[in-house]
């Protein structure tokens, strides 16, 4: 069956284009995802990421129990409010998933999931959770809105009661603050500064509506894959899944191997690390028209790799991607459109970095 | 959604055809179409000579979602192609009718293939379970 956010009402009244995404019926776009990609670049966007599953974990242990489930370095949060990007592994290596992990307290840790993974991740927390006494708990009462652009902040901030805009308008990049019943973290999707802000269900249309009065528009889930993609974020199950390790997902950098801590999947890493990587992930630009897209063939010198998430970069306007390939295949590289060979140039990503293209210089 | 014009007949597969007073066939996307695929940005026209048959693809058209072949609604010659598309593709998202017409077929066997193809009502009825 197919699940609703509270917001669902909302997008519909706007006429919103709605498409399933992991079993939830959400927005693709109000009217054109090119023009909701270029509001959140140069002004202020919004998404409704309601159907991401907050996980609230709570015990004397928790701390050491994310030392063992994450592949990341818990201990690298080091005061409340503070947020760590990590991968989820399984005992082979592969990723599970991504998540974003908040410390609030020595004994409540906040972790947000992706949606079409939900299931998967609960059982794994709660099988691994028994024996540090953790308790596992799914915040299904909480929505939560992005909120993402130049201007993003500062519309936000005119919302809030005094002390809360304080409290949110000090806090860095990957660090959350609380008040007015919202939980206000400075993260995103999209390669530009914002919120991400968690607000309990109830209280969500209000706050959708205040923003919208306040000019931030709604955007939907076309504009914010566009937008993770330009800015180099990886989505789960499109560019790294239970078959792939960090060091094949660019995730390599998110892997702490700090002596002594024996994490899920540490093992299964250390060996490959040893045996060398045989793929890697590379980002793509093409100059020819044409796009990019998911499951295209690339093809290389070092033999045939493939197009992960691909897609046309209103940025830039012309067509990026990733793409996993031979380690070593850095040149020649061509991909398969509809059986003409196209040519097609690795570059460093982000494509896109606080509104402006990296690719030139 | 745009109102369906009258003097059109489409295909099952979204694309419109227009008979104009000369007896050539212009050949776009409905404005449906568009909407499903979201905004365009690429458009992989037939050449000026190329001989197209009806129900065979001819063309693509690609938006930031998806790409998707264009079927020839008749057989023929194709005698003109809307080179504008090339850098403004987006032209067929805000006017599919009109200038945002693909390509023009120069048709081997007109009277026929238009038997096969729906009129604007019965297209009307086909993409009614679509709309949201």
């Amino acid at each position: 069956m197919t699940r609703k956010t509270v917001l669902n009402d909302s997008h519909r009244a706007l006429g919103a284009r709605m498409v399933d995404f992991g079993g939830w019926d959400m927005p693709l776009n109000y009217g054109s995802q090119i023009d909701e990609h270029h509001v959140v670049r140069r002004d202020a966007g919004m998404f409704d990421v309601s159907h991401m599953t907050v996980v609230d974990l709570h015990g004397a242990r928790t701390r050491e129990f994310l030392r063992h489930l994450l592949a990341n370095s818990i201990d690298k949060l080091k005061k409340p409010g503070k947020a760590l990007y990590s991968c989820l592994l399984n005992e082979r290596g592969g990723v599970i998933d991504d998540l974003i992990v908040y410390f609030l307290a020595e004994d409540f840790f906040r972790v947000i999931v992706n949606a079409a993974t939900r299931d998967k991740d609960l059982a794994w927390f709660n099988q691994q959770a028994k024996a540090y006494a953790v308790d596992v708990r799914e915040r299904a009462d909480l929505a939560m809105i992005a909120v993402q652009g130049p201007n993003a902040r500062d519309k936000v901030l005119g919302l809030l009661s005094a002390a809360t805009r304080e409290a949110a308008a000090k806090i860095g990049k990957f660090v959350a603050a609380e008040g007015d019943g919202l939980f206000i973290a400075r993260t995103g999707y999209t390669g530009e500064d914002g919120f991400e802000i968690i607000v309990p269900e109830r209280d969500a249309v209000a706050l959708w509506d205040r923003l919208r009065a306040a000019g931030v528009a709604p955007c939907g889930l076309g504009a914010r894959d566009t937008l993770r993609l330009e800015a180099g974020m990886n989505l789960y199950g499109q560019d790294m899944d239970e078959t792939v390790s960090p060091w094949e997902a660019n995730l390599g950098w998110t892997v702490a191997l700090d002596p002594g801590r024996d994490f899920i999947g540490r093992a299964a890493l250390e060996q490959q690390q040893a045996d060398g990587v045989a793929r890697v992930m590379v980002g793509l630009v093409m100059d020819d028209k044409g796009v990019l897209r998911h499951g295209q063939r690339v093809a290389t010198p070092l033999g045939d790799g493939e197009i992960l998430s691909g897609s046309f970069a209103p940025t830039l306007g012309k067509s990026i991607a990733f793409a996993r390939v031979p380690a070593g295949a850095y040149d020649g590289l061509q991909v398969d459109i509809r059986g003409r060979l196209v040519p097609v140039r690795l570059v460093k990503y982000p494509f896109v970095r606080d509104g402006r293209s990296q690719l030139e210089g | 959604m745009q109102e369906i014009p009258g003097d059109l007949k489409f295909n099952k597969s979204h694309e419109w055809a227009r008979v104009e007073d000369a007896g050539t066939v212009t050949v776009g996307i409905s404005d449906h179409a568009q909407g499903a695929l979201g905004d365009l940005v690429y458009v992989e026209l037939p050449s000026v000579g190329d001989t197209v048959k009806a129900g065979n693809a001819c063309a693509v058209v690609e938006s930031v979602k998806a790409a998707s072949d264009i079927y020839a609604p008749v057989s023929g010659e194709v005698i003109a192609i809307n080179e504008a598309l090339t850098d403004k593709p987006e032209t067929i998202n805000e006017d599919a009718y009109g200038d945002g017409w693909l390509f023009v077929i120069k048709p081997d066997n007109l009277a026929d293939e238009l038997e096969e193809l729906l009129d604007p009502d019965a297209y009307a009825e086909l993409i009614e379970g679509d709309e949201s």
